[in-house]
């Protein structure tokens, strides 16, 4: 399935924000253009994954608003979430299902036509390499197994924002090679995605934008070019202009 | 301090794992009911004292005469707390193979996976012998009180038994562990270790049922026709009994025997149980094709596909099948003494209801914490765009409709006998049932599914309020069905009531999902 590129953004965050004990996600503003490859980076606490947690209904925010092209996450969510689709860092599925079986039940949950879902199940399975374990159940899958299985559950009921928070951990090269293209594959059909990641080359040379977040708040955003600009370095690779704009936020704190 | 690596290092290191294990267990891992336990387990003495003299005291009136009938009696405990044991054991047994803990780290140290190995079984005994003696003991100190210290033998008896029991266990389940590989054991070992608990309790009331129809234990042992047709006093059978009673000579034989067979099954067992551990690990990486391969995606409305998610899961699930085993075989005397009085008066049958309602309302417990609290995806299940008020739903029709499966037949059968008892005991199961379910949906807590066994730690009130709610239904029926209605509206509004007192002490939620 593709999806024309609209002028409707993908995602807006408006002023959103979440405290524990601490403020996890402390007024942040963010703008995400439809079909994008969005890269969220920031050090660990950074208030990235709850972010994206509120993003995806898994967490409600004290403060802000949620806009999922154009629906009102918080007002309506059951219609936000059909357009979205969430792979968290440590995917739990059922260990007594079988990746088809897993399938079959999250088309289910997005009442996506049967027929079509299996169409779209069968490539996504072959895509991903998980052909052979298709009918075996999952609770003797390694990480990576577990990763491509959840990653396959976003993806078969096509949906238009693929929130994916570090989806790249723990996977093996050709895994993660794997994943690299159905993504890309997907953002060629207009699909916006947003990942977090720890591993700077991928989003270097994945990602359309990247924000860059610390402490709860955007600190920077733009192409590569744009935060190298942004920090005075012309030639520097992402790893550098990243740290450097950690560092910078933290004497600015 | 003892050396490294040495048996009484194990030991200390064992001890420390149990004792933590065990605290953990009953205070469900939190430190403030650390102080409660002390006061709960003094009221715990206090009150298992207090129903043994109670108990024991009529049968003492005139001094303990070691007869038939005493023997009897006497070997009658013995034998339930061996079927206890073994089962126990064969749990903990069963643990040790497939508990990943920290074996990893022992298999891959330097050091006598055989030393290791002899300290596990030897705790296993430990155990055995701690929780039968916590069980066994107020009983054991009531006739010591009422009767004279000769009975305190007892405890050498506790002593000497799970010795034997523990060396049983061990080796039925390394036989099973042989003979079936380690991808059944598990499952198998279970299964039996729940019928190897359940068959003397059951197999007594089975033999009640059929001689004199009625389900009372005690009437069956103590009638005259049992009394003149078990062997002779004189007969090795009634050893134990002896050694319970005070005679030194036997009570000396008999601990013997336990800790021999206890070493010689240390000896025996302890050099392969490490090749087992590492065989039963191997389990954990290994995918199992399901069995009924789904070849095409079917068609079902989002509450469907929920629906027959939890039934695939439930059905998958080895803990869950071994305890709805257990329910079911206690649900075989109910069943012979339906079939034992079909055609005749009702009367009897009365007796069937509260068993049903009380049965359901556990399993339905059961079900419910694993449909609602032990679900495997929790963020799948959020993020999908399907209200939680569905989900939920879902849920608990799934739990009800399974719980109807296994009663079903039960109700059908009282139903061509009594459509009145049928129709107060279908009402009572739902009732119990529904009440079970919800109690466990306002104390859901997220958990592994694996932590089942476990569940009734995470919230004691819950546990509590599940129990109460289940024997105030049962009762309620059975007034009911016995024609007590006044007192039936009492039962009743004690039922209301704890659901009430559950629903208002609930844990409250965040807005969060």
């Amino acid at each position: 399935m593709s999806y024309r590129p609209t002028n409707t953004p993908a995602l807006v965050l408006k002023g959103l924000e979440k405290h524990f004990d601490k403020p996890a996600v402390n007024g942040l503003d963010l703008t995400i253009r439809g079909g994008e490859f969005y890269a969220l980076l920031g050090p660990n606490g950074a208030g990235k994954t709850t972010t994206l947690r509120i993003v995806a209904g898994l967490l409600r925010p004290d403060a802000g608003s949620v806009s999922v092209f154009g629906v009102d996450a918080l007002a309506d969510p059951i219609a936000a979430k059909r357009l979205i689709a969430w792979v968290p860092d440590e995917p739990l599925i059922y260990e007594k299902l079988t990746p088809f079986e897993y399938l079959e039940f999250v088309a289910g949950l997005w009442d996506i036509d049967a027929a079509t879902a299996q169409v779209d199940a069968s490539e996504i399975i072959d895509i991903l390499g998980l052909g052979p374990h298709a009918h075996e159940r999952c609770n003797g899958f390694s990480k990576g197994m577990r990763q491509k299985v959840a990653l396959a559950g976003a993806l078969v009921h096509s949906p238009r924002l693929l929130i994916l928070d570090e989806p790249l951990t723990g996977l093996d090269a050709g895994s993660s090679r794997q994943v690299k293209t159905v993504l890309a594959e997907r953002v060629r059909t207009g699909v916006t995605v947003i990942m977090t990641t720890h591993i700077l080359e991928v989003a270097e040379r994945m990602a359309e934008r990247i924000g860059v977040i610390d402490a709860g708040r955007l600190i920077a955003e733009g192409t590569l070019d744009e935060l190298r600009h942004q920090t005075g370095q012309t030639a520097n690779s992402l790893e550098d202009v990243f740290l450097d704009l950690v560092a910078e936020q933290s004497a600015a704190a | 301090m003892s050396q490294p690596a040495t048996l009484s290092w194990f030991a200390r290191h064992e001890i420390r794992l149990f004792w933590r294990d065990w605290m953990a267990m009953l205070t469900a891992g939190k430190r403030k009911r650390e102080s409660l336990l002390g006061l709960m387990a003094v009221a715990f003495l206090v009150f298992s004292h207090l129903l043994a003299h109670y108990l024991i005291s009529p049968l003492a009136e005139d001094g303990i005469v070691l007869d038939k009938t005493t023997m009897i009696f006497v070997t009658a405990s013995v034998f339930l707390f061996c079927t206890m044991m073994i089962s126990q054991a064969m749990e903990s047994v069963t643990r040790a193979f497939y508990a990943r803990s920290d074996l990893d780290l022992i298999l891959s140290s330097p050091i006598s996976a055989r030393r290791v190995f002899t300290v596990r079984i030897l705790a296993i005994a430990a155990a055995t012998i701690l929780l039968t003696t916590v069980l066994a003991g107020p009983f054991i100190n009531a006739f010591a009180y009422i009767d004279g210290p000769r009975w305190l033998a007892g405890y050498g008896v506790i002593l000497g038994l799970a010795g034997l029991c523990t060396a049983f266990a061990v080796l039925l389940t390394v036989g099973l562990f042989r003979t079936v590989g380690p991808k059944r054991t598990r499952l198998v070992s279970q299964v039996v270790s729940a019928v190897i608990g359940a068959a003397f309790v059951i197999g007594i009331q089975a033999a009640a049922i059929l001689s004199s129809g009625t389900i009372s234990r005690f009437t069956f042992l103590g009638s005259e026709r049992f009394v003149d047709a078990v062997p002779p006093l004189t007969s090795a059978v009634w050893r134990p009994a002896y050694a319970a009673a005070g005679d030194i000579p036997t009570l000396l034989g008999l601990i013997g025997l336990g800790m021999a067979a206890l070493a010689l099954t240390v000896l025996l067992c302890a050099k392969n149980f490490g090749d087992h551990v590492i065989a039963a690990s191997g389990v954990a990486f290994e995918s199992s094709s399901s069995r009924r391969r789904l070849s095409s995606f079917r068609q079902a409305s989002v509450k469907r596909t929920l629906r027959r998610k939890e039934w695939t899961l439930l059905r998958r699930d080895p803990w869950l099948m071994s305890q709805t085993l257990m329910q079911i075989l206690y649900l075989f005397p109910p069943a012979l003494l339906l079939w034992r009085n079909f055609g005749d008066s009702v009367g009897p049958l009365v007796i069937l209801t509260p068993i049903l309602v009380m049965a359901s309302g556990q399993l339905a417990g059961g079900l419910a914490w694993l449909a609602v609290s032990g679900e495997d995806a929790p963020d799948l299940m959020t993020s999908a765009p399907v209200s939680a008020r569905m989900i939920m739903s879902a849920k608990i029709e799934a739990v009800l409709g399974s719980v109807l499966i296994v009663v079903l037949p039960l109700l059908g059968a009282l139903a061509l006998a009594s459509l009145e008892l049928a129709a107060i005991t279908a009402a009572g199961i739902v009732l119990s049932a529904c009440a079970a379910t919800m109690i466990q949906i306002w104390f859901r807590a997220q958990a592994k599914r694996s932590d089942f066994r476990r569940r009734q730690t995470s919230s004691r009130l819950a546990t509590l309020a599940e129990a109460l709610s289940s024997i105030f239904w049962a009762s309620a029926a059975a007034l009911i069905a016995a024609a007590f209605y006044t007192y039936a509206a009492g039962t009743a509004a004690l039922a209301v009531l704890t659901l009430v007192c559950a629903w208002a002490v609930r844990p409250r939620r965040s807005a969060d999902a």
